[in-house]
């Protein structure tokens, strides 16, 4: 265990330090200055708010729905806990046209409504950006509570059937201290995926309000050409991220990794059962309206898409596998490093968690354009152009797959990590036979989730290649510039189906030890 | 006095049949090869899976269809008995009131359950600085608190090791005898039957057999019986 | 004998001319449906040379890559920036002057860059669907006054919306403020690029979307859509025209002079106008269906310097007032 140990300390180390050097690079170029205007201090401001907003907002809608599916079981349940990835793995134009679908001023409900006399809806603003991050954020919350009721042992309910608990006392007793330890790292993620949104924020923003540092860097990477300012607000929006992400890693608990039974006890009898029914069903009514918008509009385009689509696709699927298993095994490691950190120190180790999320802070415009100037001058940008995408698709996944990779890792452990001490088992024989068992599952998810989102990345290729070695993102992207909006639909939905199909496909892989 | 009538069990997609009675109060033994269903009986007898067919009767009174709140029975697990975040008094104060707002009353008999089970040192220790005898002690303070005439354990002593699992089930033992308990024990080592148990009842093959006593069941098993202790 | 074959087969795979030009370009040029394919071909029969485009974002993203690349940059040619990045572009003094032999282009405004070549263009406007709205605003205030909603790009990340900034400073210059403050409640939203204003538009989430004169062209051949129409201002239009330019530290200063040459021919003109739904630069036979395109009777542009100069504070105005 030392070996994996000590390398998992050294491959994060290094990316905290890739990291710092892109922010320092940047800010090192010369001719720009560092300086804020009032305008960049209300960019600060709004995103603090909606993302907070937002944080606050798919917690708050997804404790009663993990709830609610963690505790009835009915047909197509489980097919509605996997498909709840769907609407992560959308590209924010895709997810956006879906939404304004059904929400947007010449929506299905606008419709309806002016049909009726009534206004219709305008949901740019505020109130637009936050919907869009909980249409993307809610299911993923949901997804960790339920891994997280997973860990709750059934034998708790049990007793608590017994002890005669009611509703209250089961939440306080049974459920909340789960809760404790699991949502301040899920709000934590959420935040900071929305402090990062950049096309959102504008499109659904309605205007220069709406502002996010996302924008100012991207602005003054690609418009002003003035990199030190981009840096500066870089530092800043990562120095808030840390802020952030220290409280919430200090307040939450480590999760309590104890084996109990593997399957959740669906709870008997009726009780809270139409309010469990409602909230399943207006969320997935929610989630599912924009992405059934995206497949009826994509169906015509799809049956004469032009090659370059298949090229393109076939392309995405090998970067995004490629991602898969880099974030996979540097996931693993980096876990098994701060799992043997948390045995001596287990604040460290929390710190060391949250500190892996520098790279969903970071926004990944300044990670390419930081690391393609240190890197110019020594290596040709177009022949590193697709690891480039790789590395960095895996690293935006790295989050998540670290949140599902440490309890388990702390659970293999805690169950066999004195047996195998005691056997001598290092390296390669302990990775097999303790580790594997019990990080098959999260693996899985990990790898699905980083295929899925290598899939619809766009940014990073633009940055760094030639797009004559295009992705399917961005090959759609083409189509919509070029007016080509049907064709541009049908792309859309081929990596919809692309991408929730390797997620499914991976996750179900791993479904055997994963309890959700 | 606990009686399946014609009952049929169900655990997933495992059925288990049971037709017979333990009188009580008492010690029962419960063993059998692992799978058999001997968790099922258990666990069905306390409301925590469904009775498909037939009846269950404690003392005369039809549980069948009671929730396991209401039923007069008491469950000690292998493991989890316990919550993490509740020191050792709440833990078994849990017996009396789930919102833990006891009456100065309740606390005396709270003081002396965690007495009898020899826990008064550690009533304000969390559970993770327990060893596992000492966790159990704590779930059978707390099932003393309730005063139910039954009281089930599901492998309750089978991570413990040998020394410590007789004390506790000399324990159990006395605060049976104590109490006038009916006591449904499930245990994977058929020792413990003949250490406290009156009667055994054997499990196997999708069906509980009819009680025996203890001596009768060991100095003559059936061929099953014989099989599965490797006589 | 292994190492003879090893040898002829090297000696087989070199190509006997072995000139690559590089083109940096954006990527709406080199897809499949742009005309990156067809002129690669045609120029690559004419030189018999290899060309390759390489995508690099958008226009603003080429600026970008080439300050980063610096004197380095493997590129021979940039095509695609438009005037409002000439400045910062010439500012980087990585370009080479265009050839002295090149034909005079046909704009509505006279050409006078020795640097920047132009290939196509067009005039911004608003674009709409003719069913959907009845009266037809004809200037900035009869639509500022109007309910009609608005969709248009922001121009910190766009080059259609740096154009409106433009367009709209060039006809009100300090007093431009006043114009967005009365936008502001035609505005729906404003969106990173022009992809997304105009995918909202074809939605119906806003009556108008900041687009081209040429854009109802591509309805009309491609999708025999006559329902699109742009809405012509009496005070004029700001042109947009795309540039591409030859780069100093070029390894094949010939070649790239020669597409720059290559640009106005006919071979590569006629094909823009289905392909990038622009006008061409330089006179060629349009296809069927152009000429029924409005055409506004007076044509904007401000010098480059001017533009870079006057952008900062457009930008300030543009932001103030929509941000109440």
């Amino acid at each position: 265990m030392k070996l994996t140990g000590w390398s998992g300390v050294v491959i994060g180390a290094l990316i905290l330090l890739g990291c710092g050097a892109a922010i320092a690079a940047l800010i090192g170029v010369s001719g720009g200055d560092l300086t804020l205007s009032a305008g960049d201090l209300a960019a600060i401001r709004f995103t603090l708010t909606q993302a907070a907003l937002s944080a606050v907002g798919s917690v708050l809608v997804a404790v009663p729905l993990a709830r609610a599916l963690a505790r009835r079981r009915f047909w197509g349940r489980n097919l509605l806990v996997t498909a709840m990835g769907a609407p992560f793995l959308l590209p924010v134009l895709v997810a956006v046209l879906g939404l304004l679908a059904i929400w947007g001023r010449n929506g299905v409900l606008s419709t309806a409504l002016t049909a009726i006399g009534a206004e219709r809806l305008n949901i740019y603003g505020m109130t637009g950006v936050v919907m869009a991050h909980l249409f993307f954020n809610i299911p993923l919350v949901t997804r960790l509570l339920l891994q997280g009721w997973a860990t709750i042992p059934a034998e708790h309910f049990r007793l608590g059937a017994q002890l005669g608990f009611g509703a209250r006392a089961r939440f306080r007793l049974i459920e909340l201290p789960m809760l404790r330890a699991v949502l301040p790292g899920a709000g934590l993620l959420v935040f900071l995926l929305c402090i990062t949104s950049f096309a959102i924020a504008l499109t659904l923003g309605g205007g220069p309000k709406a502002t996010t540092v996302e924008l100012a860097i991207y602005q003054a990477i690609r418009f002003d050409f003035d990199l030190p300012r981009a840096g500066l607000l870089a530092l800043i929006q990562t120095g808030l991220c840390l802020g952030v992400a220290t409280i919430a890693m200090l307040t939450g608990r480590a999760g309590e990794a104890r084996a109990g039974m593997i399957r959740p006890v669906a709870m008997m009898g009726g009780a809270g059962r139409w309010l469990d029914f409602t909230v399943i069903a207006c969320t997935t009514v929610f989630l599912a309206g924009p992405v059934v918008a995206v497949i009826v509009r994509g169906v015509p385009a799809l049956i004469d898409l032009p090659s370059s689509v298949i090229e393109a696709a076939i392309r995405s699927i090998l970067v995004a596998i490629s991602s898969a298993l880099l974030s996979v095994s540097a996931g693993l490691m980096i876990a098994i490093g701060l799992v043997r950190i948390g045995l001596a120190r287990p604040v460290l180790a929390r710190l060391g968690e949250g500190a892996m999320l520098i790279v969903l802070a970071i926004s990944p415009f300044v990670l390419a354009t930081g690391w393609f100037i240190l890197l110019r001058g020594h290596v040709d940008p177009f022949a590193i152009a697709l690891p480039m995408v790789v590395l960095i698709n895996a690293l935006m996944a790295l989050p998540f797959a670290l949140r599902a990779f440490v309890p388990a890792v702390a659970l293999a452990q805690r169950t066999d990590g004195r047996l195998a001490d005691m056997l001598g088992l290092t390296g390669l024989a302990r990775l097999r036979h303790v580790m594997l068992p019990h990080v098959r599952g999260p693996a899985a998810f990990a790898a699905g989730l980083t295929a899925a989102l290598s899939m619809g990345d766009l940014g990073v290729i633009a940055l760094f290649g030639s797009t004559t070695t295009a992705t399917l993102p961005l090959v759609m992207y083409q189509l919509m510039g070029a007016y080509r909006m049907e064709a541009a639909a049908g792309a859309a939905l081929l990596l919809l189906i692309l991408s929730f199909g390797m997620f499914a496909v991976i996750d179900r892989l791993g479904k055997t030890h994963d309890p959700v | 006095m606990i009686r399946f009538e014609g009952a049929v069990l169900r655990n997933g997609a495992f059925e288990l049949s049971a037709d017979l009675t333990v009188a009580g109060p008492g010690i029962c033994a419960v063993i059998g090869p692992s799978g058999s269903g001997k968790s099922t009986l258990l666990l069905a007898l306390a409301g925590f899976l469904p009775v498909a067919q037939g009846r269950v009767t404690i003392g005369g009174q039809d549980v069948t269809s009671l929730p396991p709140a209401a039923r007069p029975v008491s469950v000690l697990f292998q493991d989890h008995n316990l919550f993490a975040h509740l020191d050792v008094t709440a833990n078994v104060a849990l017996g009396l009131r789930p919102n833990l707002r006891l009456s100065d009353a309740e606390r005396e008999r709270v003081q002396d359950a965690l007495h009898r089970t020899g826990l008064e040192a550690l009533a304000k220790r969390k559970p993770d600085a327990l060893s596992g005898g000492q966790q159990q002690r704590v779930a059978i303070a707390r099932a003393l608190l309730r005063d139910r005439p039954v009281l089930l354990l599901d492998e309750a002593f089978g991570a413990l090791g040998p020394g410590l699992r007789r004390d506790m089930l000399n324990l159990v033992q006395s605060v049976a005898v104590e109490r006038a308990l009916t006591v449904l024990m499930v245990t994977h080592e058929p020792e413990d039957a003949r250490t406290i148990a009156d009667q055994v009842v054997f499990v196997a093959d999708g069906r509980a057999h009819v009680p025996l006593a203890t001596e009768a069941f060991f100095a003559t098993p059936a061929p099953a019986v014989a099989a599965y202790l490797g006589l | 004998m292994i190492r003879a074959t090893a040898l002829l087969a090297t000696l087989t795979a070199l190509p006997l001319h072995a000139q690559e030009l590089v083109v940096y370009t954006y990527d709406s040029f080199t897809s499949d449906w742009g005309p990156g394919p067809l002129v690669e071909a045609a120029f690559e029969e004419q030189c018999d040379c290899e060309l390759t485009f390489v995508g690099t974002g958008d226009g603003a993203a080429m600026v970008a890559r080439l300050q980063l690349e610096g004197a380095g940059t493997d590129a021979d040619v940039v095509l695609g920036l438009d005037t409002n990045l000439i400045q910062a572009a010439r500012d980087t003094g990585l370009f080479a002057s265009a050839p002295d032999d090149l034909a005079a282009p046909t704009l509505p405004i006279e050409w006078q860059d020795d640097t920047f070549v132009p290939f196509d263009w067009s005039y911004f406007a608003f674009v709409y669907e003719t069913y959907a709205l009845d009266t037809v605003p004809t200037s900035f205030e009869e639509l500022a006054a109007s309910d009609i909603s608005i969709v248009i790009q922001d121009p910190r990340s766009s080059t259609p919306g740096l154009g409106l900034l433009m367009w709209i400073d060039a006809l009100y210059g300090d007093e431009a403020g006043q114009i967005w403050a009365d936008l502001a409640d035609n505005i729906v939203t404003v969106t990173p690029g022009w992809s997304e204003a105009y995918g909202l538009f074809l939605e119906g989430e806003a009556e108008m979307v900041l687009s081209y004169t040429t854009s109802p062209a591509y309805h009309l051949i491609a999708e025999e859509d006559d329902g699109k129409s742009s809405a012509i201002f009496d005070a004029g239009h700001y042109l947009q025209v795309e540039v591409a330019a030859a780069l100093a530290a070029s390894d094949q200063p010939e070649l790239a002079a020669e597409f720059l040459r290559f640009i106005a021919s006919d071979a590569v003109q006629s094909v823009l106008p289905t392909t990038q739904w622009m006008y061409p630069a330089y006179e060629t036979e349009l296809p069927a269906g152009y000429e029924t395109m409005n055409i506004p009777g007076v044509a904007l542009l401000q010098a480059p310097d001017v533009a870079a100069a006057r952008r900062d504070a457009a930008l300030a105005l543009w932001q103030d007032a929509l941000s109440q």
